[in-house]
């Protein structure tokens, strides 16, 4: 049985005041609640990334994110990275023509967003050689860590790509 | 006027990529009518029997369920069979078939609904493994969409019997699912006897057909709507039965309703390759030319409605050998029924014939290239006719060249640390055709033009390559020049689907630009006649390509990698440069995928795949795919359309798993029949 509670999220810097069925992800909310639909649900088991946004900047999927339980979150959606223009990481993707259907894409770039401060933190990931060292950005270390986006168009070589040329 | 640099042919963005990036484009499911109510699928909980009855009465008494919706209660269809007869009769045909659906204000409320739904079942015995053997093995009519079920020419068993060298091998595919990125969804809406679809679809027009049939409708009273897809392979080709369900749903509520498949659905309800189980017979002379081909082909269909898959076609077109035989056998089980996904016939059906031939040059001692070209017919070996192009021996010269094959090791002779390497090579080809379409065109005072036809962009760059063809074709700018597409009211045309898209849609446009540069402002084409006219040209019209790949494989643990591979093809003239290397790239990645991971896997107790989502259903991530080089030859087929080009959307999958499995024997010296290669397919053998 339904069972609601009250929240309060900042949604690419607004503040939204929520009464929620707890049953609600966030997922679920950001597309049929609050009208942004550019976070895809591909697959609503965590195992496609289509979903990703950061909350309080670290990439997380949202459909294995019940609203409740981010009571007082940041989150940022793709609709929440463009200033004015394209955010760098979506102008690339453009021009290195780095979607198809385009469904991934929105979760990629919050990915990729998410993924390059994880190394401006020094992250080391599974093929990253000395742990200790500052992490080199490399096309591996791009496809490694870009992995739990799944892209069926096969999108691969030219999301590398464009990443590598934004963090490069 | 004229622009420094023509459109056509230029590596131009696509036009909708601002909109996909910034999260603005909208996907079927992503609309919100006012007042639309959701709707969740109850699937069938045993694979063969009828639903005895169904009690709906706890979920009808859960606050916010506005319905549930069974084979009691659901509209009688008016002419509806196969797949979309939905909830027509208590029978159950596939575990999963839709047996019922909750209808409620939220997602989270049907959902809860959907489970508190309790049927019971009269369970019957089920069919559902493919063997050869099976006693059901029957000889369709016709296989997909309409060829012969088999074919002969020459005595093929003399030949054989006669050849110096022979191949005799059995080939095995797995059923594999289409996984498109977005789940098929619909919204259905009903208003002043009319119905309005939000689909994701390849093809509006083709949903709007099969719905005003299915409801008995006048085609005027349905619209379809689908600006952006998110993928498809086949999948979306056709409408399949949630279509039906959301429109049943909506009039049931009497308010709009939106249903998406859930991913484990998909693996039930929307269509996927059959497996197959293919022998493949070669007879040679000591040179490696080819004196007969047979090519003997068992696979599944349905219950509910025949599909049957063409894998032996490509066999007919591929390699000069007087003698040749193609069959195609069928067995209905209980099973849901397979469809189109990308390539279906030749993706299969290459994978065998291609990895023959390199049994067939390792037993020759031939290099397989060369192979090839000893066996390079000089027409159509089917038909006698001349093809209208026919590049594979300049892909597999050109290939060779770009990609170091002269490097290429001896069988199981090469290391590196753990890793055996090895390459292989394999041809790819798909059939060239386009179908009719009609588009409408307006000039404006302003000097811009919009043009409207019922394409689908599902992610091959449809919107762009139709915006291109259309500057070109007027000579104008890009920006003079607006394409609508996705939107059935804009009348008939060819779907997304057999590489047909760009060839059908764009043969319209070039025809409406040249009536409106002959002065008209308003005008309507349809390129019946013309498309009619272009299939009956006796001429043997398709692509071909060359793929090289490069393993490398785990002596320890008998993981393949593939570190980079090439695609070399001859589509005609390449429009696009930059979306056709996607679509090249695309399609090669998901036959390395086939090669190594594709498999969905049949529990015969059950009766049912299960394997039904992306945890265990594997397809590739980005750190599976290594570098992929793509390379086309010049080459235009105004034969084909009058762009010159030929379609590319699935090419590049016909072949990539045999230049794999080619590759895996070349680095190991073990011949893989079996896919998809994984490790226990190698490990304890190497």
């Amino acid at each position: 049985m339904a069972e609601t509670a009250s929240l309060t999220l900042f949604v690419n810097g607004e503040e939204h005041a929520l009464e929620l069925d707890t049953r609600t992800s966030l997922l679920d909310l950001l597309r049929e609640h609050l009208g942004l639909t550019g976070a895809k649900k591909g697959c609503d088991h965590g195992q496609c990334g289509a979903c990703t946004v950061l909350i309080d900047g670290r990439r997380a999927n949202a459909c294995l994110a019940f609203a409740v339980a981010h009571d007082g979150a940041k989150i940022t959606t793709i609709e929440g990275l463009a200033n004015g223009e394209l955010h760098p990481l979506q102008s690339a993707f453009v021009a290195h023509d780095a979607l198809q259907c385009g469904y991934c894409t929105p979760g990629q770039i919050c990915s990729a967003v998410g993924m390059l401060a994880e190394v401006a933190m020094g992250w080391p990931s599974h093929v990253t050689a000395d742990v200790a060292a500052e992490p080199e950005l490399d096309r591996s270390e791009i496809r490694e860590r870009m992995s739990g986006n799944i892209c069926r168009c096969g999108a691969y070589p030219n999301i590398v790509s464009a990443i590598e040329e934004v963090s490069g | 006027m004229s622009v420094a640099v023509r459109p056509l042919g230029s590596p131009l963005e696509r036009i909708e990529g601002h909109d996909k990036v910034l999260g603005a484009a909208r996907y079927a499911y992503e609309h919100a009518p006012d007042g639309v109510a959701y709707a969740v699928i109850v699937p069938a909980a045993i694979a063969k029997g009828v639903v005895g009855s169904i009690d709906a009465a706890e979920a009808l008494a859960v606050p916010g369920v506005l319905g549930v919706l069974t084979a009691q209660n659901a509209q009688e269809l008016a002419d509806a069979s196969g797949e979309l007869a939905v909830l027509q009769s208590p029978r159950v045909a596939y575990r999963g078939q839709i047996v019922a659906a909750a209808i409620a204000d939220s997602l989270e409320t049907a959902r809860h609904a959907a489970h508190v739904v309790r049927v019971v079942y009269e369970v019957a015995p089920h069919d559902v493994e493919l063997r050869a053997g099976h006693p059901g093995l029957y000889k369709p009519d016709k296989v997909n969409p309409n060829f012969a079920t088999d074919t002969e020419e020459g005595d093929v068993e003399a030949a054989l019997g006669s050849a110096e060298v022979t191949v005799d091998a059995t080939y095995t595919t797995p059923a594999q699912h289409n996984n498109p990125m977005e789940p098929h969804a619909t919204i259905a809406a009903w208003e002043g006897g009319g119905l309005q679809l939000h689909d994701s679809t390849q093809g509006a027009w083709g949903v709007v057909s099969a719905v005003a049939k299915v409801f008995g409708l006048d085609p005027d009273k349905v619209r379809v709507i689908s600006p952006h897809v998110g993928g498809g392979f086949g999948s979306k080709g056709t409408p399949r039965p949630h279509v039906v369900l959301a429109a049943m749903c909506a009039r049931h509520v009497g308010r709009p309703v939106k249903l998406a498949v859930t991913r484990q659905q998909m693996f039930t309800l929307t269509g996927y390759r059959t497996p197959t189980i293919q022998r493949l017979q070669l007879g040679a002379d000591g040179a490696g030319r080819l004196r007969a081909i047979a090519h003997d082909v068992i696979e599944q269909t349905s219950t509910v409605q025949e599909f049957a898959e063409q894998t032996a076609l490509a066999t007919r077109m591929m390699y000069a050998a007087p003698a040749r035989r193609t069959t195609h056998r069928l067995v209905a089980l209980d099973l849901p029924t397979p469809s189109w996904m990308r390539a279906p016939g030749e993706c299969p059906g290459m994978f065998a014939l291609e990895s023959a031939l390199d049994e067939l040059a390792v037993a020759c001692g031939v290099d397989p290239i060369e192979l090839r070209v000893k066996n390079e017919p000089q027409v159509d070996p089917e038909s006698g006719h001349p093809f209208s192009t026919r590049n594979l021996i300049a892909c597999l010269r050109e290939g060779a060249e770009r990609f170091g094959w002269d490097d290429r090791p001896e069988p199981a002779a090469r290391r590196d640390g753990r890793w055996m390497v090895g390459m292989g090579v394999a041809s790819s080809t798909y059939p060239a055709r386009r179908a009719a379409s009609t588009a409408h065109a307006s000039a404006a005072a302003d000097g811009t033009y919009t043009f409207r036809i019922t394409a689908a962009d599902i992610g091959t760059g449809a919107r762009t390559v139709l915006t291109q063809i259309a500057a070109d074709a007027l000579d104008v700018p890009m920006d003079r020049v607006r394409v609508e597409i996705g939107d059935s009211e804009s009348g008939q045309a060819m779907i997304a689907g057999g590489s047909m898209g760009t060839s059908s849609w764009g043969t319209a446009v070039v025809e409406a630009c040249r009536r409106l540069r002959a002065g008209e402002t308003e005008v309507h084409v349809d390129t019946a006649d013309g498309a009619r006219a272009a299939a009956a040209e006796p001429l043997a019209k398709h692509s071909f390509g060359a793929q090289f790949v490069e393993v490398r494989v785990d002596a320890d643990t008998g993981e393949v990698r593939v570190p980079r591979a090439l695609g070399v093809f001859a589509c005609g003239r390449i429009l696009n440069p930059l979306t056709a290397r996607s679509q090249f790239v695309g399609g090669m990645t998901m036959g390395i995928s086939m090669a190594l991971f594709e498999e969905t896997i049949l529990d015969p107790a059950l009766g049912a795949y299960v394997n039904r989502d992306l945890a265990m259903y594997h397809v590739p991530t980005n750190a599976d795919i290594g570098e992929i080089d793509i390379g086309w030859v010049d080459e235009h087929d105004p034969h084909v359309s009058p762009m010159g080009s030929k379609g590319i959307g699935e090419i590049g999958i016909v072949g990539t798993a045999a230049a794999v499995a080619n590759a895996v024997y070349n680095a190991t010296g073990l011949r893989v029949r079996d896919l998809p290669i994984t490790p226990a397919r190698l490990i304890g053998r190497i």
